[in-house]
């Protein structure tokens, strides 16, 4: 049978990197084929240039055995591809006829499309009404708007970046139940993703792409999770090791902290209380919104608690600043890296020294040592493997893996004597998450106290000494981590713990 | 005092002949405004297309040609803006106010000869029996062409924004322009035709100054009417149809406000010459604050555009 497409030795370079190295692939039409890689394989310019927003340097492309050259995406609409976005390319202010009108070579009259829309969308169990403004739709939802753009357009073969980054675990079950009812149809579905077992439930090949080279062509699901990994990143990923031991003494102690919810999206933070040793662990876990962000902020200072709630080292340090509190050693790393954790339009040199300037030195009577400053962002880069050209790029230049191994590693190479971080591996890839989880078991293993949360609940299993579940507002009691099961977990996660003396016979 | 000497059909009549040079220049920024930029030299288009069509219809003795080069004038300055903004992604903020700051010093050189002459009159437009109506006849229909034209060209952009497949590709150009590339939109391309669509609308209302409204050369006679304009579109919610309220707002204010200083109202002429800001900012901010949501600015406005891999 003729591949729907096939590409042949097709090269990419953008200056200081080789994007695409001689990849080579094809699809056969009907096949769910996915594109697999660390961030920064190549995966992305290689759809990009399937779909016509960017022109190889070498090699070419054939749909259905004729040459295939798009130079931009209507061409390549035309040809039949479709592309859904790792980051929607949608217009907010819009509504959703206009935004699938605006990826439409040739759209219908408005009230024709509206009706399509609800055709398309109920056949393949996507729910949308037209009339509604895309600013007011969820992940999910503006998900749903891009498909149905695509799906309206009858391609041969659609193209997912990345689409369940930013989806609930219902809204991956019902993508996932949409994608086979289209290869049933006949459809080719190009998938890249870096989520193993998302693949291997859905593809029937894999393209394995590693610094810009095709290094493997297999069938998930005759592969394990763990050797496709491998194979990905290129060598062994290690289960993180912890070296040293908890000791006696208290770190940190925060003491029946209450907190009222700072907005009406907020969660009020009731009666949470915790004791964190020198060289331990603390793992954190629960859906996000159920007071993950206000604890953060809470222990960085950011929103004051009243007194006598959280000491460190049993001096009470509720009613202290941020500075303050990073003076004495008790860092952050909040959740959301650009905007949050880093200023996206500021150097990474700029972005350490903001963290860091007290407590590395970096500036000396209110003039800032930029020779310092410098060495110091050089310093976290090259202990955290951050890949990017040099310190003085800006924040939002780097990937998401990249800048999230900066903003951790940064607090981490200040030696905190307490180090909170929420989502630590969010969006990251294997090979630096591993390196994340390693970092973070190293500090503890130096003697800090290292409080975890995040919604991975593998990851907590991994590296958390002892955990708790944080459900609307309300941290159950910590139980060690190791010899919990899954049962035990759901029900602390579900809030079980207010329930357990009505349990008890 | 006599507040019965104000006709009530010749304040109409001078209102709307005192807000078309504001709601030309202001329909022209919506525009630019829309697809995401932000030209803040209004004011340096409007008075060069001012000189530029005083000058070409004192030496043709046609207004209309008049009008079409100040539009054109305005445009092509407009340009300089587009060129340095979208292909040298200069600070859209600081290139205005110079563009600004060129525009009133160019028109000047070329104005020097120009002081003190009478432009040919543009003449009224006949519309036959609606101009004998009672009131309404000399209040709304004994205007000269440009007053109809720019109410037609109110509407004829409300809607082209709303309905048209280009109207909606401008917006979607302005809302996200990195979607927008990504599908495959021309980004840049669209923002040169909607500056110099923006500048030729401010070279009309700056014409419109010179050869209606005044009518002759003085230099910096637009006196602020740009940054009016600008204003406009902003408490106007980037919506023409506001647009076209904010600015016959303002030139009514005007209008009623000078009859009132001649008739002699027993109030200090410094609080009657702001009342015209102040009435067109309060009542437009109490519109736009009623509806907050689809009231928000494009959200690209005034953000460079490069395309990226």
């Amino acid at each position: 049978m003729t591949p729907l497409l096939k590409i042949d030795g097709l090269t990419k370079t953008y200056p200081g990197v080789v994007a695409n190295d001689d990849v080579s692939l094809s699809i056969a039409p009907g096949e769910v084929h996915a594109l697999l890689g660390e961030n920064g394989a190549g995966k992305s310019t290689l759809v990009k240039t399937i779909f016509g927003l960017n022109q190889p340097d070498k090699g070419r492309m054939e749909m259905d055995g004729t040459p295939y050259a798009p130079s931009s995406p209507e061409d390549a609409r035309v040809a039949g591809v479709g592309m859904v976005f790792q980051h929607f390319s949608l217009f907010e202010a819009l509504d959703v006829a206009e935004n699938v009108a605006l990826g439409m070579s040739d759209p219908p009259p408005m009230r024709d499309l509206s009706q399509r829309i609800e055709t398309v969308s109920r056949d393949y169990g996507l729910p949308l009404k037209p009339g509604q403004i895309v600013g007011d739709l969820s992940a999910g939802e503006r998900q749903r708007v891009e498909i149905v753009r695509c799906l309206l357009g009858n391609p041969r073969l659609l193209i997912m970046d990345e689409p369940t980054s930013v989806l609930t675990p219902q809204e991956v079950d019902l993508l996932f139940k949409t994608l086979r009812q289209l290869r049933d149809e006949g459809t080719s579905i190009l998938y890249i993703s870096h989520k193993l077992e998302e693949i291997r439930a859905l593809c029937d090949t894999a393209t394995i792409l590693r610094g810009g080279k095709v290094v493997a062509t297999c069938t998930p699901s005759e592969e394990s999770a763990g050797r496709m990994a491998e194979l990905m990143v290129g060598r062994r990923l290690d289960v993180p090791a912890r070296a040293g031991t908890v000791r006696p003494e208290t770190l940190l102690q925060i003491d029946r902290l209450s907190v009222p919810a700072a907005s009406e999206f907020g969660t009020a933070l009731k009666e949470v209380s915790l004791t964190l040793k020198a060289g331990e662990v603390l793992g954190i876990g629960g859906v996000a919104g159920n007071g993950q962000d206000e604890l953060v902020a809470t222990l960085a200072g950011e929103t004051r608690s009243p007194a006598d709630t959280i000491f460190l080292e049993r001096r009470d340090i509720s009613r202290l600043g941020p500075e303050q509190r990073r003076v004495r050693g008790l860092l952050t790393a909040p959740e959301e890296r650009l905007g949050h954790a880093a200023a996206p339009d500021l150097s990474l040199t700029e972005n350490g020294l903001l963290s860091a300037a007290t407590s590395q030195g970096l500036a000396r009577r209110g003039f800032v040592d930029w020779r310092a400053a410098r060495r110091f962002a050089e310093s976290v880069i090259e202990r955290f493997d951050v890949r990017t050209p040099g310190p003085g790029t800006v924040a939002r230049a780097l990937s998401g893996g990249n800048l999230q191994k900066f903003v951790i590693g940064r607090e981490i190479a200040q030696d905190p004597l307490v180090l909170v971080v929420n989502q630590p591996t969010w969006g990251v890839d294997a090979a630096a998450a591993a390196t994340i989880r390693q970092a973070l078991l190293d500090l503890a293993g130096e003697g800090s106290g290292v409080i975890v949360i995040s919604q991975d609940l593998d990851e907590l299993m991994q590296i958390s000494d002892r955990f708790a579940a944080l459900t609307e507002g309300r941290l159950s009691p910590f139980r060690p981590a190791a010899g919990l099961t899954v049962e035990e977990i759901g029900l602390m996660l579900g809030g079980a713990h207010d329930m357990e003396p009505a349990h008890a016979h | 005092m006599d507040l019965g000497s104000i006709s009530p059909a010749l304040l109409i009549a001078s209102l709307m002949v005192a807000s078309t040079p504001l709601l030309l220049a202001a329909l022209g920024e919506l525009v630019v405004e829309r697809a995401g930029v932000l030209n803040l030299g209004v004011e340096g288009m409007m008075i060069v297309g001012a000189i530029c069509g005083f000058a070409t219809a004192v030496e043709t003795g046609s207004p209309p040609l008049g009008f079409l080069a100040g539009a054109a004038g305005a445009a092509l300055l407009s340009l300089v803006f587009a060129v340095l903004t979208q292909v040298f992604l200069a600070n859209q903020v600081a290139t205005g106010l110079a563009l600004t700051l060129f525009g009133l010093g160019l028109s000047s050189l070329i104005g020097q000869g120009y002081v003190g002459i009478k432009p040919p009159g543009t003449g009224r437009l006949d519309l036959g029996p609606l101009a004998d109506i009672p009131f309404l006849g000399r209040a709304v229909f004994s205007h000269d062409w440009m007053v109809y034209l720019s109410l037609a060209l109110t509407v004829v952009i409300a809607w082209t924004l709303a309905r048209t497949r280009a109207g909606l590709k401008l917006r979607a150009v302005g809302e996200n322009h990195d979607a927008a590339h990504a599908l495959g939109l021309h980004v840049v391309l669209t923002r040169f035709a909607a500056i110099a669509f923006g500048g030729a609308m401010a070279g009309l209302g700056g014409a419109y100054l010179s050869l209606v409204r005044v009518p002759q050369w003085t230099e910096g006679m637009t006196a602020g009417a740009g940054w009016i304009a600008l204003a406009i579109v902003v408490f106007a919610s980037w919506r023409a149809g506001r647009v076209l309220l904010g600015a016959y707002l303002f030139g009514g204010v005007t209008v009623l406000q000078l009859n009132l200083q001649a008739v002699g109202v027993a109030l200090p002429v410094e609080y009657l010459s702001m009342s015209p800001y102040v009435v067109t900012i309060l009542v437009l901010v109490i519109m736009s604050a009623r509806r907050a949501r689809g009231t928000a600015a494009p959200a690209s406005l005034g953000k460079a555009f490069h395309a990226t891999h």
